[in-house]
């Protein structure tokens, strides 16, 4: 059984309608600077990239760009925070978590401050620049910091949704990780995200698809061949709020299905992974599989062969699940 | 302009009294003479702390925070206050005294220093202690942050003014660079950064650890007015920072007030020895500082 408001026909699934997460992204900033005056954005000279330059154009005395200097970014826009601006930063996600790591714990997190921090280019999929691009840990640095709320879109209507609630109604440091590629939209305009809940996108019996992010689809592509092609009933959670966690939701599907997959372009180590062996290990432990980048540095090439590559597209999750 | 100076009284120094004039300078050295010896009993008590820089940035502490800066304890949240960042946050005792003579803290609080469940944290914590608006401790941030500020104020047409103290090992950091880069280009003209030039650091003498050289060229070079000072002159830091509220209207530069300084200022074993930088005195020591801090009193 699929859930009404996902976009989860094989059909639709096979030939579906994409749309950039970041640039969702740029045009919810472009449109809440209308109305919100508090709202400020910084970025680190990828203002084309992230598409913050769509606020750029239309509110040049808002945007700041601080040049290609990250710790610098973070910690301004922090004192930007204590003066009653809402500060949304960024940058690519390598940089944003791992550069400015520490400005991001001591200075946003321990000050508690109300600075959004949202890079563009997380995981794999930003394809050809390469590994020293690729942020394959971000999901662990920002998860294990005290304060900070972690959260990953799975398509450009939870982006619009999401990045929505952490400029207008969360306060306090939030990290939302969106990603460089076009992909594909699996909510429909309806779509109502709450926070701190698990989506589950698709009701099943025999085992639990626990995604992040871009894989979300191809965890949904993967359920569908596995009913079709297998006879597995696969049941898919959308796990966008890493923290918090729902952890009664996990626990729920894994009390019914008893085996878990879970699916991220991240490191599988302190990553979705991680925190699901954490919470089913304490909670009620249950058989893991984790895929997702296994202890190694991505490569450069397009986001399909990578996600061949790195096993975490559709054919590698079905292939799991058969084989188990 | 209008900035309102700050008339210390009896009870409360920190009470904003429009149209009153500075405290003397002989009024100035008395409270910070009281309060160097307040920072040494909570670093004594609490056997740990730094003590160099404590005393080498009191002066500073003090000329801001009671004969400078625009702010008003019975509003610590003031909108239109001047901001303050402790960039080298491991001169809090020295801040947490200022801002217990200025009533923010308790004194009942002071024997608590990096104690278990205190809010004088050994670097100052802006969830624990009202006066401090952003964490530090890790240093090369606060510059930053200080800049933030300005930028906030300025969107918001508020006069307020920015004002950060910044070590001079600190300035090994590469992120002080990246925010001295930053607010030249972005002219916060109301920020100014005042450098703790006490030539010390916890390996010992700047210039061997990694030269810093001559500060001020560097700053001017990337687009800052300079001043350069003795950092335990109040006539001289008075001067500078009246000349730095000038320049900001003056100038679209920010102001950088290099404090040449003595670390340990004021108790004689202590001053100009790194080793001081981060010991707490045992109690002969602390009791021939007292000596020596109670004689100026």
């Amino acid at each position: 059984m699929t859930h009404t408001n996902v976009l989860t026909t094989l059909d639709y699934l096979e030939n579906p309608t994409k749309k950039a997460l970041r640039k969702q992204f740029g045009e919810v900033l472009a449109e809440l600077g209308e109305t919100m005056e508090s709202l400020v954005v910084l970025d680190a000279d990828l203002s084309c990239s992230t598409q913050t330059k769509m606020f750029a154009d239309k509110f040049p005395e808002r945007f700041f760009n601080q040049g290609i200097a990250e710790m610098d970014l973070v910690n301004t826009a922090a004192g930007l925070a204590t003066t009653g601006k809402v500060p949304v930063l960024s940058t690519f996600a390598l940089f944003a978590s791992g550069k400015a790591w520490e400005a991001v714990r001591n200075t946003v997190c321990y000050s508690d401050l109300n600075v959004k921090i949202m890079p563009t280019h997380s995981g794999i999929s930003l394809g050809e620049d390469g590994a020293s691009h690729q942020s394959i840990e971000d999901i662990a640095l920002m998860r294990v910091i005290p304060n900070m709320t972690v959260l990953v879109p799975s398509d450009a209507v939870e982006t619009d949704r999401m990045v929505r609630w952490a400029i207008q109604e969360h306060v306090g440091p939030c990290y939302v990780r969106l990603v460089r590629t076009n992909w594909p939209v699996i909510h429909d305009e309806s779509y109502q995200w709450t926070p701190g809940k698990i989506e589950v996108m698709r009701d099943g019996s025999d085992i639990t698809l626990a995604a992040t992010g871009e894989p979300v689809y191809h965890a949904l592509l993967a359920a569908e061949r596995l009913q079709k092609d297998h006879g597995i009933s696969a049941e898919v959670l959308n796990i966008s709020s890493i923290k918090p966690f729902d952890e009664e939701t996990l626990v729920k599907s894994a009390q019914k299905t008893g085996r878990v997959i879970t699916v991220e372009s991240h490191q599988v180590l302190a990553g979705l992974g991680g925190a699901v062996c954490e919470v089913l290990s304490e909670h009620h432990p249950t058989p893991v599989k984790r895929l997702g980048t296994q202890d190694r540095f991505g490569q450069s090439g397009t986001q399909g062969p990578l996600f061949k590559e790195y096993g975490i597209d559709w054919e590698a999750i079905v292939n799991t699940a058969k084989n188990w | 302009m209008a900035t309102i100076e700050m008339t210390p009284s009896s009870t409360n120094v920190n009470t904003r009294t429009p149209g009153k004039s500075r405290p003397s300078v002989t009024e100035l050295e008395k409270i910070a003479t009281r309060l160097r010896l307040e920072a040494l009993t909570m670093i004594h008590a609490a056997q740990s702390g730094h003590p160099g820089t404590s005393l080498s940035c009191m002066d500073i502490l003090v000329a801001l925070w009671f004969a400078h800066m625009r702010h008003d304890v019975t509003q610590p949240d003031w909108v239109d206050r001047d901001r303050f960042v402790l960039s080298k946050g491991h001169g809090a005792p020295a801040l947490y005294a200022v801002l217990m003579e200025g009533g923010y803290i308790p004194w009942e609080e002071k024997l608590t220093l990096r104690q278990i469940h205190s809010n004088l944290q050994g670097h100052p914590a802006s969830r624990y202690v009202k006066g401090v608006d952003v964490s530090t401790g890790s240093l090369g941030q606060g510059l930053s942050c200080a800049v933030g500020m300005a930028l906030g104020h300025r969107l918001d047409n508020r006069d307020a003014r920015v004002f950060a103290l910044l070590g001079d090992g600190e300035s090994q950091e590469g992120n002080i660079w990246e925010a001295v880069m930053s607010a030249a280009h972005h002219k916060v003209s109301r920020l100014t950064a005042i450098v703790d030039r006490n030539h010390l650091q916890i390996d010992g003498d700047t210039e061997k650890v990694k030269a810093l050289g001559e500060m001020a060229p560097k700053f001017s070079a990337f687009g800052w007015n300079t001043l350069e000072i003795v950092g335990h002159d109040y006539t001289e830091i008075l001067n500078a920072l009246d000349q730095a509220d000038k320049l900001a209207e003056t100038t679209d530069r920010p102001t950088v007030i290099i404090a040449n300084t003595v670390k340990g200022k004021g108790v004689s074993f202590m001053e100009n020895k790194a080793q001081w930088h981060g010991v707490a005195p045992n109690d002969d020591e602390f009791a021939q500082a007292k000596a020596e801090l109670e004689a100026r009193l």
